[in-house]
């Protein structure tokens, strides 16, 4: 019966309190149910602090290891802003990605042609050689500049500290063109600040929450829904303008069953509303913004009446939202939401939601926007680095000059040579990103590797991307490692601390050590002067009155803000920092770009006769493409379910959990089926399925071909001309119910 | 003494984080729970509306996987923790046939397993692991003997029900609606 006594000794292991530093034993004496059977056992349990990498979120909290030194548990820090000691099913969940037997184990060579995973196991002397044989060659022959990273997640910044001291500054994240950026050109272009990560909603203490087809509790974006719930208790109203009946919806005051695509008009007639009835903050827009009187003018035939035959929304409900929203000013949010790349004219649909937060005088007020404040870690003196002579958006002349970051997408573009462009790039390093799973159009960004003279993906498990690599560096999981010091913004300023609670597994090695051995063989090492990154984590913690020992020890530490800031102070005139000093309503520099410097309603194109418009989102127990194989959360969720309305069922002779494939609006079709989910919570122009699944990897055991990729049926992109952003919510699709030829089984 | 759980359905948003903080924090293996989520939707698009739930052993006072268990390794606990002694239970199944909220299942090492409110927490007195995680602070824990316990007070101001009250089960696990 050796398993049942480990199950009685791991649940007998509920003692918490026990840290490095502590007494390392507790005996079991006071647990009647139990004593007997453990024997008078000794457990000697650690816990030591990370914050967790299974999402951007990145709350801190504790991993519980046993005697045997296998994983116990992993909970929140009590301390932590971001998860108030609660994680969220991934975070909880992350034991997994430690456990996981599909993990990339040593480094590895392409021996098949690329996209056939075919590799030879290597070294990684030879592996990290070749790499920067290669680099050596393409900065000879093509200049540094032609060197990109894609990346997402903490150890990305090593791999972005090694290109900026080779030559390049074309660093960019997904989580940009493909997610959050237009949010942050349009509040910069607004208020002159951005949103930022985690959200400076102050949702706690609001009194009106509205979201555009965010799905709050769905992204299970931790602090977010946490306060979403304590918004719930102090009985906050609740707006969702969702097409499809969320948990967010469920829980509102008001859902506003819009038809898709037409947000934009639902949110001018919301302005025309507030600017109508004067259901405006007068105070604060007549000290603060600029522009009023033109955008007065631009929305006054934009009324209800006008915005119900676009959105079906009816009048009365939208002047009795307006009102709702008004009557909680200035606490109340619109909320700017997160993955906002829908339909290409996604920042000028945040600009609206920025004007409406501006009119209401949320920004900078206790339950709109606060003011975050992040803690400045000291960096260690290096040389300057080099200055590149050209970046991703000489590829672009004239184009996306209010774009804050790099896009990713575009670096795709501009590695496909072109004619009239005399630079294409040469290489990809890829840390942490699937990016076949990440980028619409799957048959561009096939096209775009075929032309990389080298591609290196570093990741934790394999995946799409990793099969197209030329070599594979695996990396060590971030319960195997330490990483740069957490400074997210929050209401105070933080540090936390992630550090190793395993060695780690098979030939896996940390990012840092990486990118310290390539800029080695760079002749670049002075850029990497600590050979251990914690050595240098003592040395930036020491500058800030802890220490490594310190944090070892509590994890998190948070201080108190410079100054009395969190909210504007009443009656203030503030400072912003546009081109006018004032919040913006009318955008002076979108004018000067020729944009519409306020926000204008475009109808898009809607589903043919048969097809219905592909909508996707979140599931709370996944994150991306990156989760689903990890054992712990597929056996949460190990498969997507594809929503469809009763009546298109019935139309359809569909039947809960039947297979269908899917075929989208340019003839593609999906590689593997998915179970029907019959129900009334969507429309009837739409389906809807949870983004991340559907991998064509067989090297993931566990989730190889179960459900279908949103993003290989999403081949129409529309791109956001103001910072190229991949607008991908114009796809269509209709049901096989017969299997393809093509479909892979 | 007598504890007893309550979940705010207008809170929980069905995440499952109770689901993996139990198993992990009791080695519950992959592929089985002790707790789930229920999703409940009524209505017709666009008059709708959804009920999710945490649900798990309901901690009967009148349990019947006790009253079957031919072996009394299904037993009733101080403080009315509905338990299972691993070592005493023969694993026939009765018990499973019996409850009325499918709360417990065969353990592959040849027992039958379920919630145990994480006794070994609550007589630390710490909350239950799903309790202690849910990012919605949707559950509450305590003492109902207690009138100040977070239990007892969210019952007395809150509209709530139990799961199939006419089995007769005198379940102790509440649902705010």
């Amino acid at each position: 019966m050796a398993s049942r006594r480990q199950f009685l000794k791991t649940t007998a292991l509920g003692l918490g309190g026990l840290t490095i530093g502590f007494s390392a034993f507790a005996y079991i004496t006071d647990f009647s149910g139990l004593k007997e059977a453990t024997g008078g056992l000794k457990i000697n349990l650690t816990r030591t602090p990370t914050y967790c990498e299974i999402c951007f979120w990145k709350c801190a909290g504790w991993v519980y290891k046993r005697e045997d030194g296998s994983i116990w548990k992993i909970t929140g820090n009590d301390e932590d802003q971001h998860s108030n000691g609660r994680f969220c099913p991934r975070g909880t969940g992350g034991v997994g990605i430690y456990n996981d037997s599909d993990r990339l184990k040593t480094p590895l060579i392409r021996t098949g042609e690329r996209g056939e995973h075919k590799f030879r196991e290597a070294s990684w002397e030879e592996a990290l050689d070749l790499i920067a044989e290669k680099m050596k060659s393409i900065a000879s022959s093509y200049g540094p500049e032609s060197v990109a990273l894609m990346n997402h997640g903490s150890g990305g910044k090593y791999f972005g500290d090694l290109l900026k001291a080779y030559g390049s500054t074309n660093i960019a994240a997904p989580s940009y063109a493909q997610c959050r950026g237009p949010r942050e050109v349009a509040f910069i272009n607004t208020f002159g600040e951005a949103i930022e990560s985690p959200e400076r909603t102050d949702i706690r203490d609001t009194k009106c929450l509205v979201l555009i087809g965010s799905h709050i509790g769905e992204n299970m974006h931790n602090g977010q829904v946490q306060e979403m719930s304590d918004a719930i208790d102090k009985g906050a109203a609740i707006i969702t303008v969702d097409p499809r009946f969320s948990v967010a919806a469920s829980k509102s005051k008001f859902w506003l069953p819009i038809k898709p695509a037409t947000d934009l008009a639902l949110l001018l007639s919301w302005i025309n509303v507030l600017t109508t009835e004067n259901w405006i903050d007068k105070d604060y827009v007549e000290k603060n913004t600029y522009g009023y009187d033109l955008l007065k003018v631009h929305v006054s035939t934009m009324t209800p009446e006008w915005a119900y035959g676009i959105t079906g929304i009816q009048p009365e409900i939208i002047r009795k939202t307006a009102k709702e929203m008004f009557n909680a000013s200035p606490s109340v949010i619109i909320h700017p939401g997160r993955h906002v790349t829908w339909y290409g004219d996604d920042t000028q649909r945040l600009r609206a939601v920025a004007i409406l937060n501006a009119l209401l005088g949320s920004w900078g007020r206790r339950g709109g926007f606060y003011n975050p404040s992040t803690s400045v870690l000291p960096s260690y003196p290096h040389p300057p680095f080099p200055t590149p002579k050209t970046t991703w958006r000489d590829a672009f002349p004239g184009q996306f000059h209010l774009a804050d970051e790099s896009v990713s997408s575009k670096i795709c573009d501009a590695t496909i040579p072109a004619e009239l462009r005399d630079f294409s790039f040469k290489a990809w390093l890829v840390y942490g990103t699937n990016l076949i799973m990440t980028f619409p159009d799957q048959a561009k960004t096939i096209e775009a590797i075929k032309h990389l003279d080298l591609m290196v993906a570093i990741d934790t498990m394999p995946m799409e991307i990793t099969s197209w690599a030329d070599v594979v560096l695996p990396e060590c999981t971030y319960l195997e490692r330490y990483d740069s010091i957490r400074v997210s913004p929050h209401r105070k300023p933080s540090i936390a601390l992630r550090m190793p609670a395993f060695e780690p597994k098979d030939n896996t090695k940390s990012a840092y050590w990486m990118a310290r051995e390539l800029a080695s063989r760079l002749g670049l090492i002075e850029f990497f002067p600590f050979e251990k990154l914690e050595d240098y984590l003592d040395w930036q913690l020491r500058q800030m009155g802890s220490s490594l020992e310190e944090m070892q020890k509590i994890g998190v530490k948070t201080f108190e803000r410079e100054a009395d800031d969190l909210y504007f102070t009443p009656g203030e005139q503030h400072e912003f920092s546009t081109p006018t000093g004032k919040i913006e309503l009318y955008s002076t520099a979108f004018a000067d770009e020729g944009f519409d410097p306020v926000p204008v309603y475009t109808p898009h194109p809607e589903p043919p006769s048969g097809f219905y418009r592909l909508n996707y989102g979140r599931a709370p127990m996944h994150t991306f493409s990156r989760t689903s194989n990890n054992p712990n959360l597929n056996d949460l969720m190990d498969e997507n379910t594809l929503w469809v309305n009763p009546k298109v069922a019935k139309e359809w002779g569909l039947t809960n959990n039947q297979p269908v494939w899917l075929q989208n609006q340019d003839g593609k079709k999906s590689n593997f089926s998915i179970k029907v989910r019959v129900t009334e919570r969507i429309r009837w122009d739409s389906v809807y399925m949870v983004h991340g699944f559907g991998h064509a990897t067989k090297q993931l055991s566990r989730t190889y071909g179960k459900g279908i990729s949103d993003t290989e049926l999403i081949t129409n992109v529309m791109t956001d001309p103001i910072m190229g952003g991949t607008g991908m919510r114009g796809n269509f699709v209709t049901f096989l119910t017969e299997k393809p030829e093509e479909a892979l089984s | 003494m007598r504890y007893a759980m309550a979940v705010d359905t207008k809170k929980c948003v069905g995440c499952s984080d109770c689901v993996v903080a139990c198993q992990t924090e009791n080695n519950v293996p992959i592929g089985y729970c002790r707790d789930w989520i229920v999703e409940v939707v009524d209505g017709t698009y666009p008059q709708l509306e959804l009920e999710l739930r945490s649900e798990r052993c309901n901690h009967c006072d009148n349990a019947p996987c006790v009253r079957c268990c031919p072996t009394g390794a299904s037993h009733i606990l101080e403080g009315g923790f509905v338990m299972v002694t691993p070592e005493k239970c023969i694993g026939c199944g009765a018990c499973i046939t019996s409850c009325p909220y499918d709360a417990r299942y065969p353990h592959p090492d040849g027992y039958v397993d379920k919630c145990t409110f994480c006794m070994h927490r609550v007589k630390k007195g710490q909350l239950p692991a799903c309790v202690a995680t849910c990012p919605t602070k949707c559950m509450y824990f305590g003492d109902l003997d207690d009138p100040a316990s977070d239990v007892s007070l969210v019952l007395k101001t809150r509209k709530h029900k139990t799961l199939i009250p006419e089995a007769g089960t005198k379940p102790q696990l509440y649902f705010l609606i």
